[in-house]
């Protein structure tokens, strides 16, 4: 990876040969850079880290729950969406990165589709887990109670999948995070930016610290928020 | 709370699954009379939980008619059928991610009622199945035991005053002391609100304990007698009825009739067993037995002594 950096003799860290003993020593963090390099490197960064993580979770989500929506209806196709599924989630991203490549071009578009495609197989599977996951005996008494078959989705089995849903949510955040840094191998874009230019600098220390410290935060933070909300909306399910 | 009921008719009721050989109801015909609880009793394959289910539909008929007041229940719009009647079952079913007042007041919202009658009948009803009503409104299912679940399942059940209420196995999963309980206070219920009741079990001594009336079904869902639980005690139509209340079905027969409805006669002599008059008679020979006593001194609401039954009195 180093390799063209070496061949033309520059100093070991070209852009930074200026900076601190740290930085001159290449330390595994050197806080002064990061304070210097926070709103031109690290900030933008993380923000379109965000805004990845946003755009491929809402839409996947929604297309997830469109799918399980169906699936839920129309019970043989379950089989068949799961299968196509576990397909898209077993190739490996850069492989779908680089086909999607000569199609979309050098975009924000090329590294949402496969975040979206992933998401997507985490989240529908959990939706529709929890959707049939609803015990027999309250549909029963749904049934009996005289809950047409619409009332009883929005009022009984939805809301009681929504722990199964949430569970989903969170894996496919913490994952879309972790994925959505290789997109950089694509293009110049969200934390993998900074991390895969430190790698070519070679291993430039603080700056590869700093852009894995910031994804691993962002999904510690994201999870926890998300924590939170299960419980402000699932009150019933931590009662046992 | 008004107290209206319905008449039921099972007329001809027949339920044949697609691909199974016989019937599971089997040309079932009897009348539930308004205010009155019929237990469908017998063993598993008697087809009792599938006619329940005929009642409001959960299982449609193959043949016959099923009439509430009357009117078939084919003649009803489903889901307003289903809301007309109260519908209970063993596992209960309460909606686990609603409160206890959600739960019961689900049927009333879906009618359209006000909020603030919803809350006020939701009180109404958690004190009549011996709830508390602020407290427990405010609980999840989760938060209560198995008979606390069965009450609000009964609660739930009432909640729109229906004229006829099923009941599938409700006291089903509970332990036999609780049991007891709930069974004596479904019927303290029962005497203050009179509804038409179709109550399944496969206990018999709770149908002879709950009926005004028994049905035993057996196998293939045939009506074998339908009858006060006296008469099935006393006159089992056949073996099958005989065998399925049991050899003790004379000592059964006891626990119908209490001390108070003996003719007593007056002398009260010292040093007997005394017992209150609403003591069932197997309970009174019971203490006889245990106490070799020939005979016990019943005693009045007051504490009053009303006179000696004997032995001979209560067996006879």
């Amino acid at each position: 990876m180093s390799g063209w950096r070496a061949a033309d003799g520059g100093p070991v860290i070209p852009n930074f040969g200026h900076g601190t003993a740290c930085l001159r020593n290449n330390h595994w963090f050197c806080p002064s850079w990061v304070r210097e390099h926070w709103s031109d490197i690290l900030q933008p960064a993380l923000l379109q880290h965000i805004y990845l993580l946003l755009i491929s979770v809402s839409i996947g989500f929604a297309i997830s729950f469109a799918l399980a929506l169906v699936a839920f209806r129309f019970r043989w196709l379950g089989p068949t969406f799961g299968a196509l599924g576990d397909f898209l989630y077993c190739l490996p991203s850069i492989a779908l990165f680089t086909i999607l490549l000569p199609i979309t071009g050098i975009t924000v578009t090329t590294i949402v589709i496969p975040l979206i495609a992933y998401t997507l197989f985490v989240i529908y599977p959990n939706i529709l887990a929890g959707l049939r996951g609803v015990p027999p005996e309250v549909l029963e008494s749904a049934r009996g109670m005289g809950l047409t078959r619409r009332q009883t989705f929005w009022r009984v089995e939805l809301p009681l999948a929504v722990p199964a849903i949430m569970a989903g949510l969170r894996v496919a955040t913490v994952s879309t995070i972790a994925i959505a840094t290789i997109a950089a191998f694509v293009i110049h874009y969200g934390l993998g930016a900074p991390i895969f230019d430190a790698l070519e600098q070679p291993d430039f220390r603080t700056e590869l610290v700093a852009g894995g410290a910031l994804a691993i935060l962002l999904a510690l933070g994201a999870d926890a928020l998300l924590a939170l909300l299960q419980r402000a909306l699932t009150p019933w399910s931590r009662i046992r | 709370m008004p107290t209206e009921a319905a008449e039921l008719v099972f007329d001809e009721a027949t339920k044949v699954y697609p691909g199974r050989d016989g019937a599971a109801v089997d040309h079932l015909s009897l009348t539930v009379s308004a205010g009155e609880i019929c237990v469908l009793v017998g063993p598993s394959g008697g087809g009792k939980t599938t006619a329940l289910k005929l009642v409001n539909r959960l299982i449609p008929l193959t043949s016959g008619d099923i009439r509430i007041d009357g009117t078939s229940i084919l003649a009803h719009d489903l889901t307003e059928l289903r809301r007309s009647i109260g519908y209970v079952i063993q596992q209960v079913g309460l909606f686990p991610h609603m409160t206890i007042e959600a739960n019961i007041g689900t049927v009333p919202r879906l009618l359209g009622w006000q909020r603030q009658r919803i809350r006020e009948r939701v009180g109404e009803l958690l004190e009549l199945v011996g709830l508390d009503p602020e407290e427990d409104r405010r609980r999840f299912p989760a938060e209560l035991s198995g008979g606390q679940r069965q009450r609000v399942g009964l609660a739930r059940a009432l909640a729109v005053n229906p004229p006829l209420m099923l009941m599938d196995e409700p006291f089903g999963a509970i332990d036999p002391i609780v049991r007891a309980r709930l069974q004596d206070e479904f019927l303290r219920l029962q005497h203050e609100l009179r509804k038409t009741v179709v109550f399944v079990t496969h206990d018999i001594d709770e149908a002879i304990k709950v009926g005004d009336r028994i049905a035993i079904l057996r196998e293939g869902g045939r009506l074998v007698q339908y009858d006060t639980p006296q008469q099935i005690l006393e006159q089992p139509a056949d073996g099958f009825v005989a065998e399925f209340v049991g050899r003790d079905r004379a000592l059964k027969a006891l626990t119908l009739r209490t001390l108070g409805d003996l003719d007593l006669s007056g002398a009260v002599a010292d040093g007997l067993p005394e017992l209150p008059a609403d003591t069932s008679l197997r309970d009174a020979l019971a203490l006889l037995v245990a106490e070799r006593h020939d005979a016990l001194v019943v005693l009045g609401s007051d504490g009053a002594p009303l006179g000696v039954a004997t032995r001979e009195d209560l067996l006879r």
